[in-house]
């Protein structure tokens, strides 16, 4: 077993080399560049870290002016529909007047078309009386030979015409 | 024959060579020859510095290299925050270089560089190397533990819930078995490695040997051998991982008991 049987010419050399190559490990691997790698991990970390927070503020962000404009959203459409709602008012009033108006004028119309005729009506029965009275006069004379006088060929009429 | 099987040496492949440095280089009378073990130290070294600077570019969107060296501090970041917490954090170059080193030794020494003529040499199968590896970590357990806790460091070896009557025999047993740490630590990765190291060599020389001596004997021994080789050699990369996740994972456990107690 040459660890023990060279043990007394070759410890001071197996101890000084690896004192010696452990120490340049150490001061230069360990010390010098480890920390720069952990380092460059770390900034790594931190950026992503960084982006990640940056990207939920955005989200965050994103969600409230989404909601701001949802409020803002309704509140048009409301007042939309209120607006829509007064028109409508409007306009079933408004045709609810001239309906109103129309309505009367027509009534009017009629009334004075009712008049009319009423009138038309007793005039036109005068008329008959009168024509009546001259037929029934004429009618005596052709048939009689009489000659009778309006007055009485018309009392004769209405006597008739009435009952 | 004899000379074949002298060839197939299951430990010579831990035996350690000067390749210079042997008669002059020496610190305070200590020789430090350059050996083949040094060698593959500093192959580990620069293997490993290439690795970890390919994954500095530095990209906001890391490349393949990047994201793997990237995986490697994170999986040592994440180790030390579960064991320790957040003052895990300052031990991170230390338990990265233990691991990578530990990691890329065990990994680099398996390489079948042989093909190539080259001998690898695994340094971490050697418990003068693991041994200061261990040392070290016991060294920062107790200079972390005695100075953030001054000697209350030492109710460690009291557990929570000991019973009075029991006074005299748990901090005993705690001690040893706080003492017996380094030692686990060293022997258990340098065991590991080396016994992986021979069986895949005893094996081979059974190849070896069987597939000399005849088609009979290479086809019942030769072949099942090397079958069992090519699946042993799978077993040793998780071997080699799972001994520097186990050396980097106790000695931030250890951290744990310096830096928070109990």
């Amino acid at each position: 077993m040459p660890q023990i049987a060279q043990l007394s010419e070759t410890y001071a050399s197996q101890i000084f080399w690896m004192l010696a190559f452990f120490g340049i490990i150490f001061f230069v691997v360990g010390r010098g560049m480890v920390p720069k790698v952990m380092a460059t991990v770390e900034a790594r970390d931190q950026q992503i870290a960084a982006d990640l927070a940056a990207a939920e503020a955005a989200r965050k962000a994103a969600d409230e002016q989404e909601e701001a404009w949802r409020v803002q959203a309704n509140a048009q459409r409301a007042e939309a529909l209120a607006v829509i709602a007064a028109a409508k008012a409007d306009a079933a009033t408004a045709s609810e007047a001239r309906l109103v108006k129309a309505g009367s004028a027509i009534d009017a119309r009629l009334a004075e078309a009712d008049a009319r005729i009423a009138k038309a009506r007793t005039s036109a029965l005068a008329e008959i009386d009168a024509v009546a009275a001259d037929a029934a006069s004429s009618i005596v004379s052709r048939l009689a030979g009489i000659t009778v006088d309006a007055k009485a060929a018309g009392a004769a009429v209405k006597e008739a015409l009435n009952g | 024959m004899a000379a074949e099987q002298a060839k197939v040496d299951p430990m010579h492949q831990f035996s350690i060579e000067p390749l210079f440095g042997t008669d002059h280089w020496s610190i305070a009378g200590y020789n430090i020859a350059f050996t083949n073990s040094a060698l593959w130290m500093a192959i580990t070294t620069v293997v490993l510095l290439v690795f970890v600077q390919g994954g500095l570019k530095r990209q906001l969107v890391p490349g393949r290299w990047q994201m793997a060296v990237e995986g490697f501090t994170g999986f040592i970041d994440n180790l030390l925050a579960a064991n320790i917490g957040p003052a895990g954090k300052k031990y991170v170059p230390y338990i990265f270089s233990l691991f990578m080193f530990i990691l890329f030794a065990n990994l680099l020494g398996l390489l079948p560089l042989m093909l190539l003529g080259v001998h690898p040499f695994t340094p971490t199968s050697h418990f003068s190397v693991t041994g200061v590896l261990a040392i070290l970590s016991f060294a920062i357990v107790l200079i972390v533990g005695f100075k953030r806790h001054g000697l209350h460091f030492f109710s460690l070896f009291v557990p929570h819930g000991t019973p009075l009557w029991l006074m005299w025999l748990i901090p005993f047993i705690e001690l040893i078995s706080f003492l017996v740490r380094p030692f686990s630590l060293a022997l258990r990765l340098f065991v590991a490695m080396m016994a992986g190291h021979v069986l895949l060599e005893v094996l081979s020389s059974f190849v070896i040997g069987s597939v000399n001596s005849g088609p009979l004997w290479g086809s019942i021994v030769g072949v099942p051998s090397f079958i069992l080789m090519v699946a042993i050699c799978a077993l040793e990369l998780l071997v080699a991982g799972i001994q520097a996740y186990v050396f980097a994972l106790l000695t931030s456990l250890y951290l744990n008991d310096a830096e928070n107690l109990h």
